[in-house]
């Protein structure tokens, strides 16, 4: 074999590890993409779901109103971030406001058997639940993803072809900690 | 990641695997009885058609066939509205598109997954599960299934649950009228003695064929499988307890007969839908690993 013949045979191999790479590293980035799509169909539901709970609520607290507005702050504070962090942060406050607010809940029997209520409280404890898990399956995109893009030999090329390192959705510690509630 | 693809792959050409090994044992059937009639292809043809047109029927509506079998009901955002909320977060947690929910009215805890892919899927639970398990505990459970819908366990399942379902439906069938066909009346005219004869060779064989399909079933099992399920259930909802003390919940139940539940869909569920109880016929379905074992193991976790 010629040495050009040799040279040709390694740019050619050397190129379709490049388009295999590139192929596979967009199919991961829209998969990341679209788990993170799922993180805001969810905080989005929850966001349409408050007005809603503080017009419920606030017939019966009279008391608390700090409480409600820390939801409602909470609440404009999601809409306003545009980062992958920002958001995190904003989402992370609004759980704990609405913990808050179903803590002090418990206070008033009246509240609680309201049919009214009873369905938010449901609705609101699944759509929870629903960002927890599209914040979980988010993360283990990104981590897939960071580590394609993060090992050898990829790690030469995947800068070339500009694709970054993707932002986790952090859960903050805060959260597994049971709520105190302040009046 | 690499582990779970390797089990997609592994469930789909077993059902490939299952679905000739139906069509061959139905195939057969239909040459021996075609043996008798002295038309042995036609016979063979005969059945080699209908086995075909069967497993093409049990691939596409084998989830229909077992969810009425079991006596399940489409569950209604309106009236479970917590089992939809959970169903729906883990579906997401597992990137899966949704599966529909279904209940059965019985107060023995239990639960199954069906269907022929993640697309087509459903998750059943029964009322009685329901009403016991706190949101944790059904969370636990129904990770388990959405994992056997990830994994296509269930098209496997789906599969052996319709196609061995039937030859054990015809087995029992057939031995039956064996064995009471005899007594009845007289039988002299030639036609008759024939079809008895026919009768007889098949039950025969069958009777042969059941203690194998018995070792299908359970293959079509195997404690691997659910303590997969379990393992991967829990990365799922990132909490094993959860499904721990469901699974010790439900080995306290105290009536875990699930009323609608046959021979052919006892696999599918969560835990074994019989009474506790032994014999040869019950041993040889008995296809779930001990729930102190399952348990153990997530603890462990």
């Amino acid at each position: 074999m010629s040495p050009l013949t040799i040279t040709l045979i390694v740019i050619a191999v050397i190129v379709l590890f490049i388009i295999f790479l590139y192929n596979s590293l967009i199919s991961l980035r829209n998969q990341v993409k679209n788990s993170w799509a799922q993180i805001d169909v969810q905080l989005k539901r929850r966001n349409d779901l408050i007005p809603n709970l503080i017009e419920t609520v606030k017939g019966y607290m009279k008391h608390e109103k700090s409480v409600l507005e820390n939801v409602t702050k909470a609440r404009s504070a999601i809409l306003k971030a545009d980062t992958v962090e920002g958001k995190a942060k904003a989402s992370n406050m609004l759980s704990q406001t609405l913990k808050s607010l179903f803590a002090v809940s418990e206070n008033y029997p009246q509240l609680k058997a309201n049919e009214n209520f009873m369905q938010l409280q449901e609705e609101l404890t699944g759509t929870e639940n629903k960002i927890a898990y599209s914040r979980q399956h988010y993360n283990d995109m990104v981590m897939v993803f960071n580590t394609k893009i993060e090992t050898f030999p990829n790690s030469i090329f995947a800068n070339q072809l500009n694709f970054k390192k993707e932002a986790s959705f952090e859960a903050t510690g805060q959260e597994k900690k049971n709520v105190k509630v302040q009046f | 990641m690499r582990i779970m693809f390797n089990e997609v792959k592994n469930n789909k050409i077993k059902s490939v695997f299952l679905m000739l090994v139906f069509i061959l044992v139905i195939g057969v059937l239909g040459a021996i009885i075609g043996i008798f009639y002295d038309n042995l292809y036609f016979g063979l043809s005969i059945a080699v058609i209908f086995s075909l047109i069967y497993s093409m029927i049990g691939f596409y509506s084998g989830k229909n066939m077992i969810l009425s079998m079991s006596g399940a009901k489409p569950a209604t955002k309106k009236e479970y509205p917590h089992l939809y909320h959970t169903i729906e977060g883990l579906a997401i947690s597992a990137g899966i598109p949704t599966p529909q929910a279904y209940v059965i009215d019985d107060s023995a805890l239990n639960a199954f997954a069906t269907g022929r892919d993640p697309k087509n899927a459903s998750i059943t639970v029964t009322t009685g599960l329901l009403k016991t398990m706190s949101r944790q505990e059904l969370e636990g459970v129904i990770g388990h299934e959405m994992s056997h819908i990830k994994n296509y366990d269930i098209r496997f399942m789906m599969l052996t649950a319709v196609l061995v379902g039937i030859v054990v439906l015809l087995s029992d069938f057939l031995l039956r009228s064996f064995l009471w066909g005899g007594h009845g009346g007289k039988r002299d005219s030639k036609g008759s003695g024939q079809i008895t004869v026919v009768l007889i060779a098949v039950g025969l064989v069958l009777a042969i064929l059941a203690p194998i399909i018995g070792e299908l079933v359970k293959l079509a099992i195997s404690r691997k499988r659910e303590f997969m399920a379990d393992a991967s259930g829990a990365v799922l909802t990132r909490y094993p307890p959860g499904l721990a003390s469901a699974l010790r919940k439900i080995s306290k139940d105290p009536d875990p007969l699930v009323d609608k539940a046959n021979k052919a869909t006892a696999h599918l569920f969560i835990s074994t839908p019989f009474r506790k109880q032994t014999g040869f016929v019950t041993n040889l379905f008995l296809t779930h690993p001990p729930i102190e074992e399952r348990i153990k193991r997530l603890e462990a976790m």
